[in-house]
């Protein structure tokens, strides 16, 4: 089958201003973005520019606008998609060129979640155990693969690049929630802040942006409850509450 | 640029900030309209009569379905937020609010265009 592909070109060096360009090319029904890119890049213009790693949805590297909604392009499969299909970088970041972003200030962000594990106790002799019930709370957002598909496709990120926004909070959230985590205290600084998680505005575009089916919104919702919670509590962070009920018994 | 084709999340924020900067410029307005009885009745009297005017009496109905709006969606959102575990019923509940207002609108606009028809 022949497929329309419109890709949004940008060369810094040579461009002042983004532009379209179409090409057409041949494609399988079972082709997806991705490999429509590859086509396009191997045969006809080999100076288009777009990042991937693994090809299989599990890198997060070619997370991009598709026919006006972030997607990732190899799971996008060119035969659902209405021609002339629409290929731009995801919004709110610096393009370095044509599908490719800068996403530098994106891992900043990232990191200042403080995205691991962070606990005062001393190492158990084995495992630190948790019950299924407390695995589960943050069982959803262990599924993140970084990809940014959620922070560009929420207008108070366009708006504001300082937001944090949902890939952090997503972040966040997987170890606020996590019964062996105590650094809520050291992580509510940057969430419980102007360009923190007030800064959501409930819209759900990264619900459904995410390409790993990331309730995103209400991760976001949980973490502003959480840090109610907290502002609220006399004694200090419930990270202390989550750990109610206790680790199973070995 | 072009559009980001976003969900019901999306347009109903849109419509929320329109609505809600559209009744703030009404209230500034009216306030401005209502501060004019300081010069006297008569130039107080010469704008309200303007709100008399068939045109008006429409366009109040857009003031009465913006304040039905933004009043719907500011609670729509409170819920979610509040019960955090009703975000997966988002659309139902956006779905919801649009009956709501349509079940609000049809006798409201019957009643303030009804003057107009006789």
């Amino acid at each position: 089958m022949e497929i329309r592909i419109k890709i949004q070109r940008f060369d810094p060096e040579r461009d002042e201003a983004p532009h379209w360009r179409q090409y057409q090319v041949g494609a399988q029904p079972m082709d997806r973005v991705l490999d429509v890119l590859h086509t396009v890049r191997w045969q006809h213009d080999g100076g288009l520019a777009f990042r991937r790693s693994c090809g299989h949805g599990i890198c997060g590297s070619d997370a991009m606008e598709i026919n006006g909604r972030n997607r990732l392009a190899c799971k996008e499969l060119v035969k659902s998609l209405r021609q002339p299909i629409t290929v731009a970088p995801m919004r709110g970041f610096r393009v370095v060129k044509d599908l490719m972003v800068d996403m530098t200030a994106f891992f900043e962000k990232y990191r200042a979640v403080r995205p691991y594990l962070m606990t005062d106790d001393a190492p158990p002799e084995k495992e630190r155990l948790q019950s299924p019930e407390q695995r589960e709370r943050y069982d959803d957002t262990t599924k993140c693969i970084l990809c940014g598909a959620c922070t560009t496709a929420c207008p108070s990120f366009w708006a504001n690049g300082k937001f944090l926004g949902p890939a952090a909070i997503v972040q966040a959230h997987r170890f606020l929630m996590d019964s062996r985590d105590q650094g809520a205290e050291q992580r509510a600084g940057v969430l419980n802040d102007a360009s923190g998680v007030w800064r959501c505005r409930t819209i759900f575009n990264c619900t459904d942006a995410c390409p790993r089916g990331i309730q995103v919104t209400k991760a976001i919702g949980d973490v502003k409850k959480l840090l109610v919670a907290r502002s609220a509590s006399p004694d200090g962070p419930p990270a202390r509450a989550q750990r109610a009920g206790g680790p199973p018994s070995a | 640029m072009s559009r980001y084709r976003g969900g019901i999340g999306q347009w109903s924020w849109i419509l929320h900030r329109v609505t809600g900067v559209g009744v703030l410029v009404f209230l500034c307005l009216h306030i401005l309209d209502t501060a004019l009885v300081v010069l006297g009745p008569d130039h107080y009297n010469a704008v309200i009569q303007l709100y008399r005017h068939p045109v008006f009496r429409v366009m109040e109905i857009g003031l009465f379905a913006s304040v039905l709006f933004h009043a719907l969606n500011g609670l729509r959102i409170t819920i979610l937020d509040v019960w955090v575990g009703l975000m997966r019923f988002h659309k139902p509940l956006f779905q919801l609010e649009m009956i709501l207002f349509a079940v609000a609108m049809v006798p409201v606009t019957w009643i303030m265009l009804r003057p107009l028809l006789r």
